[in-house]
């Protein structure tokens, strides 16, 4: 990445694409009071984008607003890390997701909150309020499926076997933005570490660490989430509720 | 809406409500029991003694509010029809809103309504979580929370264990 428009667009595309998937669950969720929190989760990283968003239109200079940026550029021009564009695919693999972000976005917003780009430090200060709770709620299901039934100890364990080599991605090292995510990989750990251990689940050792989000060289699925994310956008330019 | 902001009188500045006024006078949206100056939510009213220009200055509880939209449409019609069409409304995100900035006549709105109002937080930055909140109907601390997350972004889902009754938890931030 290179200076502070690359690393806003990294965060605003990993919430943005956290949001879209999450709000995949509405009215499909396991029971309604998970459906109500997957979609306030959703709306939480929805506002955290739009703040991005619009940042980085300024920093970039040429005229894009918050709207230009989600919906008119392709998969290759995004930049959110890898892990936030996984299918939701069994619900242990959205919650497994959602508390490794959580416990990434958490440090890396109150980091944030204390660095030298006012614009960047009041987004952080914001957010992290908002990420506590995520957090939260993704550490209490892992629990709950880590440290529940047989099916349940099974389908969380290969959850966060699917998912864990994706979270090394997150704390790529990248010494001129404004928050080195490198330096928020320990906070990650510290709290990761015991939640694993007290669900009963085994954190993976695997050498396997899938990058290139931030790039833009995604997986196949990032393309199908975009186009349903911005088919209205595109089919009718400018519309309006 | 109360029924100052809903008055048609276009005083050009002398006879209607002051712009603070009709700007505190506006209710959320989301919680039509308070008023968006009770729940902290804005900051400033400022009025440019030359122009007679309003600059109103909000804040939104959680990034992803929805109803911001609609309450700064609702600042400007009640400067509007408080004699102050020149109005601006701008939206600050620093320092970042707390259930602290709640005034306490608020608080006792969101209760009478059957809304739990949230307990001090705690520690700057870190977020409390309750432990015990009391049935906004019968006054219990015999309370379980089914869910943190409720019928807005800034509220959760609790039921009390005396009267059985659900209600609405604001969440403390």
């Amino acid at each position: 990445m290179n200076g502070p428009f690359d690393f806003t667009l990294a965060l605003a595309d990993d919430a943005l694409i956290a949001a879209q998937r999450l709000a995949e669950w509405t009215t499909r969720a396991p029971e309604m009071e998970e459906d109500i929190a997957l979609a306030n989760i959703a709306l939480d990283q929805l506002g955290a984008a739009r703040l991005l968003l619009s940042y980085a239109g300024e920093l970039e200079g040429a005229g894009r607003d918050e709207d230009a940026l989600a919906y008119l550029r392709d998969d290759r021009e995004f930049r959110n890390a890898l892990l936030v564009e996984l299918p939701n695919d069994d619900f242990a693999v959205t919650m497994a997701k959602l508390f490794f972000l959580a416990a990434y976005q958490l440090p890396l917003y109150t980091a944030l909150a204390g660095c030298a780009d006012e614009r960047l430090a009041a987004i952080g200060a914001k957010a992290r309020k908002e990420s506590t709770y995520h957090l939260d709620h993704g550490a209490l299901w892992v629990k709950r499926l880590g440290d529940g039934t047989e099916e349940s100890h099974r389908r969380m364990q290969a959850a966060v076997d699917q998912v864990w080599p994706y979270t090394h991605e997150l704390f790529a090292a990248d010494p001129a933005a404004p928050v080195d995510p490198a330096t928020v990989r320990p906070a990650f750990d510290e709290v990761v570490g015991p939640v694993l251990a007290e669900a009963t689940l085994t954190q993976p050792d695997s050498a396997w660490a899938p990058a290139g989000g931030r790039a833009g060289v995604h997986t196949e699925h990032l393309a199908y989430l975009l186009a349903e994310m911005q088919v209205l956008h595109r089919a009718h330019p400018g519309a309006k509720w | 809406m109360s029924a100052r902001s809903a008055s048609p009188t276009i005083a050009n500045g002398t006879g209607g409500a002051s712009a603070r006024e009709a700007a505190a006078s506006v209710v959320d949206p989301e919680i039509r029991v308070i008023t968006i100056d009770e729940l902290g939510i804005l900051r400033a009213v400022e009025e440019d003694p030359a122009s007679g220009r309003v600059t109103v200055t909000i804040t939104p509880t959680y990034t992803g509010c929805p109803a911001m939209d609609v309450i700064r449409a609702d600042i400007r019609r009640a400067l509007t029809a408080a004699g102050h069409p020149d109005a601006e409304v701008r939206t600050v995100y620093s320092p970042p809103w707390s259930t602290d900035w709640i005034s306490e006549g608020g608080r006792a709105k969101l209760a009478a309504a059957g809304i739990a109002p949230p307990a001090p937080v705690r520690t700057a930055g870190v977020v409390s979580l309750t432990l015990a909140v009391r049935c906004p109907q019968c006054g219990s601390p015999e309370t379980e929370q089914v869910s943190r997350f409720g019928s807005t972004a800034c509220k959760a889902l609790w039921r009390c264990r005396s009267c059985s009754e659900p209600f609405d938890h604001l969440k403390a931030l």
